[in-house]
This record gives C-alpha cells, structure tokens and sequence, in this order.
C-alpha cells in the first residue's frame, strides 16, 4: 500500500491535526478561567464597576472560546479506541486509569460549574456565583494534569509491567504514573504556558482598544493583567522549559539530540542558532553554533559530552533490534525553534509593555495619567512619539498569536520528536493502529473532521473578533443587584433570565 | 462478585446514567421541531437543559474512560468496530455543543435557523444511533479471534438494530417531552403534555416489540423481570402525565430508560460484546477487563467521585429548578 495514504500515516495526521486544534482552545480556556475568576474576585472585593465589566467581557470571550475546547474534547476520549485499539489493548490497563480519572473528577466539574456560570447570574448569590468560576478554573487545572500524566507516561513509562501472557502492560504503580518527574514538569511547563497564551490574549485585545481610546478603565485594567501574566508565566515557562529539558536529555536523548541536528556526539556540545543538512547522509551543511551551550541546558556544565543522533542510532539498534530509530529530524529541530522563539518573542513584549506602561508613581509628573485615559507609552523620562506609540499597539495585537504558535510547535516537537515510539521504548507507532479499520474508513473520518473543524474555526474567530471588537457591555439595574437567596429572589419571578441561550 | 463484575455493573451505570440525562436533552432538541412554534418557543426549550446539558455529556466520556481502563478490550473493539456510526454520533455531538453556545451569539434570523436546524438534527441522529449501536452489542456481531471486529458497516443496519435505533430516539423524545411540560410554564407546557401521551402510545408499542424480541432470543428470569419493570413504567409514566403528575412521569420515564438498558446489559452477561461467528472468541468480563490492581484503584475512584458528582450535579438541578415560559426569554441579547 502507499505509505503516505497507509491507514498508520492517516491515523497519525488525524490524530496530529484534531489534538493541535484541541490544543489552540486549551491553553486559552485554563488561563481565561482563573483570569477570569481573578477579574470576578476584584470585583467582589472592590465593588469596582470596572472589573465587573472586564468580568463580563472576558468572560464571553471565554465562553466562545471553551465550547470550541469542550466539543473538540468529546472527539478526543474516542480517537485511541477508533483508530488506535492496538494500542487501546495494549496501554489501556495504564493509560485507561488517568482518562477515566480526568472524566469523572475534571470534567463534571467543569461542566457542571460552568453552566452554573454562565446561567447563575441571576440565581446564585454574588459570592456563590464567584465560587463557581474558579470551581471552573480547578477543573481545568486538575484536567490538566491527569491527561498530562497520561501523556508522560507514553514519553517516560514508569510503574507497569509487561504481562506476556495476556500480552499487554499493566499498572504496577499508579502513585508512580501520577508523581514521576516528566508528569511533574510537563505539568509545570503546560501550565505556565497555557498562561502565556492567556495573558498575550488579554494584553492583545486590550491594546486593540487603548489604540482607539476605547473603554479605556476597563481595557487598562486588563492590559496591566495581561502584562503581568505574560510577564511571570513566561518567566516561569522559561524555567519549566529548562527543567523539562534536563528530564529529556535524560529520558530521550534522541529526542533533544534531534532538537539540535546534534548528528555525533561531542564534548562540550554546541547549541545550534541554524542549521541545514542532509538526513540521509547524517550530517549538516550549515551551522551556526554556540559553543557549549548544549552541554550546559543538558547537565548544568559546559563540557560534558551530549550523544548524537548517530550514536544514539546505533546505541537503540542493539538494544531494541535493527530499524531507524531517529524521528523526522527537520521537524524537531526547527518545532523545538519555532516553540522558544514565539513563546521568547512573546515573553520579551510583554516586558518592555510593562515597562512602557509602567505605574504612576515611577512616573515623572507630566507622564500621569488618570483613570480613563490611555497610559503614556513611556521609555525613560520621554514619551514615545505617537508613530511610536501606534506601532507598539499594532505589535501587541499581534503578538497575541506568538504563544499559540509556541504552544503548538511545543507538542508537535514533543510527540514527534518521540517518534518511531508511540510509549517510548515500549510500544512502536506502527503497532498501535487499528487494524481493522480500512484505509476507506480513515481517509472519510479525516476529511469530516478536517473540514468540519476549518468551517468552525471559521466561525469562532468570526464571533471572537466580533465580541471583541465589541468591547465591554454597560451594565444593567439586574447585574450591580446579585439575588441573595440560591435559585432567584422572588421578585424576579417573572423577569427574563439574565442570561438566555 | 469479582471487581470485573462490579465493573461491568458500574460501566451499566453510567450508561444508565447517560441515557436518562442525555435522554432527555435529546428529546428537548428534538422538541424544537415537533414542538414549538416559534422562535420563543424554541427558546424556551433550550433554555430549559441549557445549565445543564454539558454536565450531562459528560457522562458519555466518562463512560468511553471508564470502559478504557477498566475494559481496554472492549473499547478497542468497539469504537473501531463501530467506526462511521460512531463517528456520525461524534459529530453530531460536536456541531450540538456548538449550536447551543453560539445560536444567539448573532441576532440574524438566517444564522439562528441554521443552529437550530442543526441542534435539531444532531440531537435526532445520535438519539437513533446509540439504539442502533446498544442493540448490536445485545445481539452481538462479527468479532474473531483476535477481538477485531470483522463485519461492515451495513451489517450494523439489521432489522433488530434498527428497531432498537427506533425505540431509543422514540423513548428519549418521550422522556423530553416529559421534561418539558415538568420545567416549562404556559401554552407550551399544555401541548407537551398532549404530546407526549400520543407520543407514549408510540414508544411503548415499539418498546414492547424490541424488550420481547430481546427477552425470546437472549433472555432469562432476570431480563424478564427487568423487561416487566421498564413496560409497566412506561405505562405508568403515560398515565401520570394523562394525569397531570409530571414529576412521577418524568421519573418513571427514566426507570423504563434504565430497566430497558439494564435488561440488555443482563442479557450479556458475562459477555460484553458477543461474537456472532463463535461463542468463544465473545468478549467477556474476564478476557477483556484490566488487571486486578488497575480495577481497584478504579472502584476507589468511583466510590469517591461519583456520589460528589452526583451531589453537585443535583444541586445544579436544583438551583435551576424554576419553570420557564416565554416571558423569561428576553428579545434581544
């Protein structure tokens, strides 16, 4: 059969193509929650009219944002069975448990406190009604990590045994799948990250309107919450990125050595800025290199000895039998680049915003600016000229995008940097497949999905810019009097609910 | 009773669990072109499982998890067994979750029909379809040695398949229409109570059909005795709402939901999914369930979790426990 329309490679693009686009709404929806929630508690504490504005605003943004995450969700609980029961059998004694754990612990909380959210305006007391926003925000959170868990497993299996008889692996150690460190930092790195894609969200959208003068306290506040989360997050991301890389260096040598086109191993290894070259013959043609570098973000020391993929090769043949043990090259070497480039590139903006930005008090006199007026982009003692000042809200729109873009270059690295294996060193991708679905059956679902997916991709960013662009609602007599008996005060009997699908 | 047999009685749970809460927002999407005459109308129905509906589904994924770890085998076999109707249902449930959250999202009156055809459609098909797929399973089909399903698509189209197809989407419109006329107020709540005693007449004829033709070629003592229970609900829950107790007809819908898909779970067992080509190559509790460690850290899990659930869950219900009539459906957003 053709191997690029072979059932495997089909399975594989569906699978790459349905999880990345998962993956654009995920990280999104955990950070928008707790944002959220953060948004709702200062407004609960201050009865500041503004943030229950930002509240209210972000808010929908989130919504149109997590029925997109919730939806492409479902696809996902069933993709292993329908195209993957090699592998179903084979794993699901390990890999069944944190799904069915992520099920009915993360994800009837989500679900269950988001309708009591969104439909709870009018129903829940103020401060039960904040409750459930960060109930929301744990369920995401604890989502998360179970399926991330699953996820380390197939990069770094710990806590199973191979039972020959049944010819399967089995959980020996479910504490040990929870708590080993490549769950630990995944979940470290993902979730900083998720943060980033959040707070360049908020600082984007805010800097949209501040450009116009629109909505200026409500936009303010937010750009301010945008920057600091992408101020820390991508900090944080940073060090996570790094712990998470000492543990593959570790765990999946190949896998970094691929992030480099390290093509033999050396002492004091370099950390390549470009590289071009040839995968057949194991080498490159261009390279510039920072010396020692790798050395020193693999062990902390700039020359100690980093394998190369050839040996690495070899070193996998003798162990695991002949074939070719090196994942697309090309792909994991500039994913890995694509993937701290935007989520750096990010990262740097939000910093300089903050400083361009920055508070009043650490700013002369003249550079003050009141409550609803749009702060002065500011360098040192001057303000910037407004040529500048334009171009600096047109790159913070955009910039939004970067940890996107990082995010999903950060998974493809990681999942085909794993590559042949599907559970490292345990289980190939080729013998994971279905392999009684036919090539029919596959190419049909893949087409349906992928159309499906673009048409509503279509959709959703149509209503985010729309709501976006929209800007805060003004509030109403309903949203500033919160009932104060669980279910409605009696006296709203017959007004129309607050909020109505 | 070993922990796989606990399972298999838990995975019946949750099934239960899907179909008596799914069940009904089914029927309510149905509803929105049997039922109402509006646009208003049409809201009002929406509005009625709208806090709701996504924790309901979440009882499905759940039970695809739950069927993972505890039963690998018998999730491997039967999603890539059951690929395209399995795949109609996936998409069905993805445009519904969308159609649900975006409908009102644009005030334009062509953007609306559209989700609302769309809400209607991929409630109708999946109500069908899980029928479709539950009687398979009963009635067994085309598994070999290997557990790898071996029949095509249309060999999932039989004659008692599709009657079971009829009887799910027919009993969840039902059990919908029950609902209605308990959470809504006004006209609509009088022409849903109308509805559903012609309706009833309908799902317990085909009901009867499929439970006998179930009990004649699978069953045993204890089907019966399941088989009794769902007709007799049925029948009450006809004459409760005839009635006007719309509680007690919701309630006793939902016991013919669970009788019926506890009845075709008894007439499985020990099998989960038999093969129609050699007894011995069926999948069982035992020869397709995980190992007895990963068994027990799943019951610890249900026996925690699942009573929360069932506690927030409630609640939720209860906190949206007021009827709604149009006049609780604002015009404009």
């Amino acid at each position: 059969m053709d191997l690029a329309l072979a059932p495997e490679t089909m399975a594989r693009w569906q699978f790459g193509i349905t999880t990345v686009y998962h993956f654009l709404f995920v990280p999104l929806t955990i950070s928008l929650a707790a944002l959220v929630a953060g948004l709702q508690t200062a407004w609960v504490r201050t009865e500041k009219e503004k943030y229950l504005r930002a509240t209210k605003f972000w808010g929908k943004l989130f919504l149109i944002n997590i029925a997109m995450g919730v939806v492409t969700g479902i696809l996902q609980e069933f993709q292993f069975g329908m195209n993957w029961s090699d592998y179903s059998r084979f794993v699901g004694d390990i890999f069944g448990a944190p799904l069915a754990f992520e099920a009915l612990i993360a994800f009837f909380f989500e679900s269950t406190f988001i309708g009591l959210w969104i439909f709870g305006w009018d129903k829940l007391p103020k401060r039960l009604h904040l409750a459930t926003i960060w109930m929301v925000s744990i369920g995401t959170i604890l989502s998360a990590y179970f399926i991330l868990a699953a996820n380390s497993w197939m990069q770094h299996p710990v806590g199973y045994r191979i039972n020959e008889e049944r010819g399967r692996a089995e959980l020996t150690d479910f504490w040990a799948v929870l708590t080993q460190n490549t769950a630990l930092a995944q979940m470290f790195h993902t979730l900083t990250a998720a943060f980033l894609v959040g707070g360049a969200f908020m600082a984007g959208i805010a800097a949209y309107h501040l450009a116009r003068k629109k909505h200026v306290p409500v936009m303010k506040s937010s750009l301010r919450l945008g920057l600091v989360t992408i101020t820390i997050s991508g900090l944080l991301t940073a060090v996570s990125g790094d712990v998470l890389g000492k543990i593959m260096f570790e765990q999946q040598p190949m896998k970094m050595a691929a992030a480099e086109a390290l093509w033999d191993g050396e002492d004091s290894a370099p950390f390549s800025i470009f590289a071009y070259g040839d995968v057949a013959q194991g080498h490159n043609k261009v390279a510039v290199e920072i010396p020692g570098l790798l050395s020193f973000l693999a062990h902390n020391n700039f020359d100690e000895h980093v394998p190369g993929i050839n040996d690495l090769n070899k070193e996998m043949q003798e162990k695991y039998g002949p074939g070719d043990y090196r994942p697309n090259i090309p792909v994991a070497y500039w994913g890995f680049r694509w993937m701290i480039g935007f989520g750096m590139a990010s990262l740097g903006l939000g910093v300089l915003g903050l400083w361009l930005t920055r508070k009043k008090f650490m700013l002369p006199q003249s550079m003050r600016v009141g409550e609803d007026e749009v702060p002065h982009l500011v360098l040192f003692k001057k303000a910037l000229s407004p040529k500048f000042t334009r171009w600096y809200w047109v790159v913070a729109l955009w910039t939004m995008l970067f940890p996107l873009i990082a995010n999903s270059w950060g998974w493809i690295f990681t999942e085909m940097g794993r590559q042949p294996w599907v559970v490292f060193g345990v289980l190939k991708t080729s013998a994971a497949v279905s392999p009684n679905v036919s090539q029919a059956e596959v190419i049909t679902s893949l087409a349906v999905y992928t159309l499906l997916y673009a048409a509503l991709a279509v959709i959703e960013v149509k209503l985010m810019v729309k709501y976006a662009k929209a800007g805060p609602p003004e509030l109403t007599e309903a949203d500033l009097n919160p009932p104060t008996r669980i279910g409605g005060d009696d006296r709203d009997a017959d007004r129309p609910m607050a909020f109505s699908y | 009773m070993e922990l796989h047999d606990v399972w298999f009685v838990l995975i019946a749970v949750l099934w239960i669990g899907y179909f008596f809460l799914e069940g009904f927002d089914f029927g309510v999407g149905i509803l929105t072109k049997l039922l109402a005459r509006d646009r208003k109308e049409r809201r009002v129905l929406i509005n009625t499982i709208g806090p709701v509906w996504d924790g309901n589904e979440v009882w499905l994924l759940t039970a695809g998890g739950a069927t993972f770890a505890a039963f690998p085998e018998w999730y491997a076999t039967l999603f890539s067994g059951f690929y395209l109707p399995l795949l109609l249902i996936l998409i069905c449930l993805i445009i519904r979750g969308v159609a649900f959250e975006y409908r009102h999202k644009r005030s334009e009156d062509r953007w609306q029909t559209n989700w609302e055809h769309a809400i209607f459609w991929t409630s109708l098909l999946p109500a069908f379809l899980w029928g479709v797929a539950f009687a398979n399973i009963a009635r067994g089909v085309k598994i070999d040695r290997e557990m790898e399903y071996v029949g095509t698509f249309w060999d999932l189209l039989n004659p008692y398949a599709i009657l079971g197809g009829l009887v799910t989407l027919s009993l969840f419109t039902f059990h919908g229409t029950v609902f209605t006329a308990l959470k809504t107020v006004g006209e609509i709540r009088t022409r849903a109570r109308k509805l559903a005693l012609g309706l009833g007449l309908v799902t317990a004829a085909l009901a009867l059909g499929f439970l006998i033709w179930t009990q004649v070629a699978k069953g045993d003592g204890t089907s019966l005795v399941a088989m009794l229970v769902a007709v007799l609900a049925l029948v009450g829950a006809v004459g409760a709402v005839k009635a006007g107790r719309e509680g007690w007809s919701f309630a006793l819908s939902g016991v013919t939901i669970a009788a019926a898909v506890a009845m075709l779970f008894l007439t499985l067992f020990p099998n989960v999914m038999p093969s129609t080509l050699d007894p011995s190559w069926s999948l069982t509790v035992s020869n397709a369930s995980s190992s007895p460690y990963t068994l027990k850290i799943m019951t610890w899990l249900a026996g925690i979790a699942t009573p929360l659930v069932l506690l927030y869950q409630g609640w939720t219900y209860w906190v949206f426990r007021k009827r709604i009539g149009t006049q609780h459906i604002a015009d404009a957003h």
